[in-house]
């Protein structure tokens, strides 16, 4: 059966088909039902997510709802929410309540949303399998063997399964992309500094940035126009205002053009996943766009240069993990130095661990010009690479992935091969620019997702190829057999 | 062996901002221990730090009163190292392009020449927080009410000589960051301090010796004890044929020596590298315009006016503009003193500071005020009063008996200048003291003075000294022909 949009919801509600606390409730039950095998939630928020629904309920009942006024959603358990546990899928943070609302909590809240938990993730966000979290690996609804991605991949799972209609999460190499294309879903992922990064504990403060996970690119228009906007408290947000993205969905595709760079389809590229996303060239050009050869020369270099630029302002970020002020502590140290190399050693996993140390390298004297400063001038010259096309092209098009999911237990112990799954993603965070990943076919069993990338603040030019797309194609509405398996269907 | 000294200071002072340099939250000192640290300062899971700008527009009348570069694009960086009083593992700091480069500062050296100093650099930080070592038994307090708080930290060159002359240009530094507003410049409480580095060589090399930096001199005093005693230490250390290491050490002030800090302390790669939460800051003309406008006058000008307008000397310039409520207080004072410039700075110099050091009073709580001072000395220049008595005017003043025209009145101080009434007084002094008269007359000249003091004696004290000098000398002289 297929699942309800959150603007299928949003109608529902305001018609009054049903209330915010029913499809709260159901929400719940999903989880409760279907979370004990996917491993999707890290918190779930029963009794606030149904005083939010009731409160929401009053506000639809007063004719004052917006289009996004109780409509069940679940944050990464990244985003900090005041009075909740804001583990970000870490040990080290596994006893923190936060004492505040990150800026996309309270401007979701402030919207209406009804916050139903908080998902699993890598942790700190560092990981592309979702096996890096100190509460244990999320399974892939589509095959529970299988990887749903990272790092938020409990976000993906979570609303792949049906379990909830939208997630937020955070995308700093492609890890709201990447999880979207292995679960069948919309991952989206705006312009650096489009939706403020206040309240998203920081992994890579140059790289991160909040999106959604949604079944459609129109949900996706809908809760930005939430959550995106100048944030006085985040000096790197954009003061731009915010267009109303989903009222320019519809925008024809006609005469515009999509780039395809050659470099996204070299060898390493699954030959089912090759075949859905030519497929779903063709289907853009059914709607008039042109499509168009370009050519990428170094986007191979984004892998190396992510993982000196991001483990070196991880290693930084991480440093006030340090068991003084909050956060796991070892509980008998007996100097300064042991408290700190006990707390650290016994609160951070091994992947947290080794970027900490790569970062910590790659910034050390000696080292640091070799490293870091290279690191810095060829990210220049991928941006620039990159952004250069949107002189010719309105948006670049591409797999976002090289393969579908793959086996939990497969990569986990070959970080390489691990980093190198984001190769097609990597460069539009190297870039700061928006990206999306819609899902396209299926190898085998497996969903596939199609990449779309746009110029800087090019978020509404991507959601409406999406939009169209989507409009044209049903893959968006596939989903797992797992999916809605509860019996508390309405 | 003559030995050279070369001395470079890092003077940090704290910018008296309203809120902390990347969170909103107050500055105020003396507050309970963590009780001004908000969730930025505590350096919490997800915030992000928002430049202060007005620490932004301080930092800039540094740079235009220094007469320095002021940066267009500066860069703030985080400087990275794990202490328990750094809530965040890192402090944000400026490193390689800091907003203000190349300026300079004039200080008036102690034989009267003056020296031009380079200021390589001056740039934005926040502060850390303090830790408690002492307050609790086997453990250590963290007090963050200071983490975040703004600092600039200004770096000569290594042109300082001496130890005299690096107080004197942390005395300059100190003068000029309070006229600008930009800081209380309290060292006791840590808002104005330094490091020293210091080095020497054989008199006449180019080269610079191996150099030793001195940690968190918080006192004038203490820098010239400090530096002075390092100075000795390494001469000492090469003259015996040894070699000064490289070493951070503290100043011990109660045995007045250095010692190292241990070396676990000083072993950091700090691991600088731009803080990718704050964009480059970007300081357009419009806003240096608008901080130009707003400048005070600085020292070097008021100096200057105070020989210009008033024909003061040098040294009386330094003291009394020493602070802006200083040179205020001896402007108001001397309104309309024209040709009697010279009286106000002594009164300035003179009663009102022994007054003030005696009494432990900073000038802008001075009991007397510059109008009252002003007062007296109108009554000086008009011979209601002498000088003499002027000064227990001024201690009754001090004590708040009111002002001088009133003191004067009550106390019946008022000088006698009327020549018939003094001329009465001459004749009697003169007539009960024929053996003197007699003398002076013979051409004992001095002992006019003592037919001086007789006359004051008579009168109380109030008489016009310079009428009684002329009476005098006229009837002894007329007398003798």
């Amino acid at each position: 059966m297929d699942r309800l949009t959150v603007s299928q919801l949003s109608a529902g509600l305001r018609s009054g088909e049903f209330s915010s606390e029913e499809l709260t409730r159901q929400s719940l039950a999903r989880i409760e039902a279907a979370n004990p095998s996917l491993n999707a939630f890290i918190t779930v928020m029963a009794e606030e997510a149904l005083t939010a629904a009731r409160a929401a309920d009053r506000r639809l009942a007063s004719g004052k709802a917006g289009p996004l006024t109780g409509i069940p959603l679940a944050h990464k358990d990244i985003f900090c929410t005041a009075g909740t546990l804001t583990s970000c899928g870490s040990r080290m943070l596994a006893n923190f309540v936060s004492p505040y609302d990150a800026t996309v909590v309270s401007k979701l809240a402030d919207a209406g949303i009804v916050v139903v938990g908080k998902t699993n993730m890598d942790e700190f966000a560092m990981g592309s399998s979702n096996e890096t979290s100190y509460f244990g690996p999320v399974r892939n609804p589509w095959d529970m063997e299988r990887s749903p991605g990272g790092s938020s991949g409990g976000s993906a799972a979570a609303v792949a399964a049906g379990l909830v209609p939208a997630a937020t999460g955070t995308d700093t190499g492609g890890s709201i992309r990447q999880p979207a294309a292995f679960t069948g879903i919309t991952g989206f992922k705006p312009t650096y500094g489009r939706v403020s990064r206040y309240g998203m504990v920081a992994f890579a403060s140059s790289l991160d940035q909040a999106g959604t996970l949604t079944a459609t690119a129109e949900d996706a228009a809908l809760l930005m126009e939430a959550m995106a906007g100048f944030d006085a408290r985040d000096s790197t947000s954009a003061d731009q205002a915010v267009p109303a993205y989903s009222s320019m969905l519809d925008e024809t595709l006609a005469g515009k053009t999509i780039g395809v760079p050659q470099e996204y389809f070299d060898e390493g590229l699954d030959s089912d996943c090759e075949r859905a996303i030519r497929d779903a060239l063709d289907v853009f050009v059914d709607l008039g766009a042109k499509i168009t050869e370009l050519t990428l020369p170094h986007l191979a270099l984004s892998v190396p240069t992510y993982y000196i630029v991001a483990p070196a302002e991880c290693s930084s970020n991480l440093s006030r993990y340090d068991g003084i002020r909050f956060g796991y502590r070892h509980p008998d140290a007996s100097d300064i130095g042991e408290l700190y190399t006990r707390s650290r050693q016994e609160g951070f996993g091994a992947e947290v661990k080794r970027r900490i140390m790569t970062g910590t390298y790659v910034l050390s004297a000696g080292y640091y010009d070799a490293y870091y400063l290279q690191a810095q001038k060829v990210r220049r010259l991928i941006s620039d690479e990159l952004m250069r096309c949107f002189e010719d092209v309105d948006i670049v098009a591409g797999p976002t992935t090289p393969t579908p999911a793959f086996g939990l237990g497969e990569k986990i112990d070959d970080p390489v091969q691990m980093y190198l799954n984001d190769i097609y993603t990597i460069a539009v965070n190297l870039a700061g620019a928006p990206g999306i990943s819609i899902p396209c076919g299926f190898s085998g069993t497996l969903p596939v997702g199609l990449q779309l990338i746009g110029p800087h603040f090019g978020e509404a030019t991507l959601l409406n190829f999406a939009h169209h797309y989507q409009q044209q194609t049903d893959w968006h509405t596939k989903t797992p057999a797992l999916a809605l398996n509860d019996g508390a269907d309405k | 062996m003559n030995w050279e000294t070369v001395i470079g200071l890092e003077i940090h002072t704290q910018l008296a901002t309203q809120s902390k340099i990347f969170s909103g939250e107050r500055t105020t000192y003396g507050a309970e221990p963590n009780t001004q640290a908000c969730l930025v300062d505590l350096g919490y899971p997800g915030v992000l730090p928002v430049l202060n700008s007005e620490a932004v527009a301080m930092a800039v009348k540094f740079g235009l009163a220094i007469g320095a570069t002021i940066e267009r694009r500066s860069v703030f960086a985080r400087k990275n190292y794990f202490y328990p009083d750094l809530p965040k593992g890192y402090q944000i700091s400026q490193y390689e392009l800091p907003i203000v480069s190349r300026g300079s500062v004039v200080i008036q050296l102690d034989d009267g020449g003056q020296k031009r100093v380079g200021i390589t650099r001056a740039h934005l930080e926040e502060d850390a927080g303090k830790s408690l070592h002492e307050t609790f038994k086997d453990q250590t307090g963290i007090d963050l009410n200071r983490a975040g708080t703004p600092l600039l930290e200004i770096v000569s060159e290594p042109e300082l000589s001496s130890a005299a002359e690096a107080a004197t240009y942390m005395r300059k530094i100190h003068q000029l960051v309070r006229y600008l507003g930009i800081s209380d410049g309290n060292m006791q409480e840590g808002s104005f301090r330094c490091d020293a580095n210091i080095s020497v060589r054989p008199s006449g090399d180019t080269e610079l010796g191996t150099r030793a930096e001195l940690k968190n001199l918080n006192s004038f005093r203490y820098v010239e004890k400090a530096i002075e005693f390092e100075i000795e230490r390494q001469i000492d250390v090469l003259e015996d044929g040894g070699k000064v290491v490289q070493e951070t050490r503290l100043y011990d002030s109660g045995k007045d020596e250095t010692r190292p800090m241990r070396s676990k302390e000083e072993a950091n790669d700090y691991r600088y590298f731009p803080d990718p939460d704050l964009l480059p800051l970007e300081i357009d003309e419009a806003l240096l315009d608008s901080i130009k406008e707003s400048m005070p006058e600085l020292p070097s000008e008021i100096e200057e006016r105070f020989a210009r307008d008033y024909g003061l000397n040098p040294v009386d310039i330094q003291i009394l503009t020493a602070s802006s409520e200083d040179a205020k207080f001896f402007e108001a004072s001397a309104e309309g003193l024209d040709g009697n410039y010279e009286l106000a700075a002594n009164w300035n110099k003179g009663e009102l500071r022994a007054a003030l050091n005696r009494e432990g009073v900073t000038i802008s709580d001075s009991p007397v005020s510059p109008a009252d001072l002003n007062n007296l000395l109108q009554r000086i220049i008009d011979e209601t009063i002498s000088g003499k008595t002027a000064k227990e005017v001024f201690e009754a003043m001090w004590a708040g008996e009111g002002d001088a025209d009133q003191i004067i009145e009550t106390r019946g101080l008022q000088q006698i200048s009327d020549v018939a009434a003094l001329e009465k007084v001459v004749q009697q002094v003169i007539a009960d003291n024929p053996e003197q008269a007699g003398q002076y007359r013979g051409g004992k000249q001095k002992l006019l003075g003592f037919f001086v003091g007789q006359v004051m004696q008579a009168t109380g004290g109030k008489a016009n000294p310079a009428e009684v000098n002329k009476l005098l000398r006229a009837r002894l002289d007329a007398d003798e022909n």
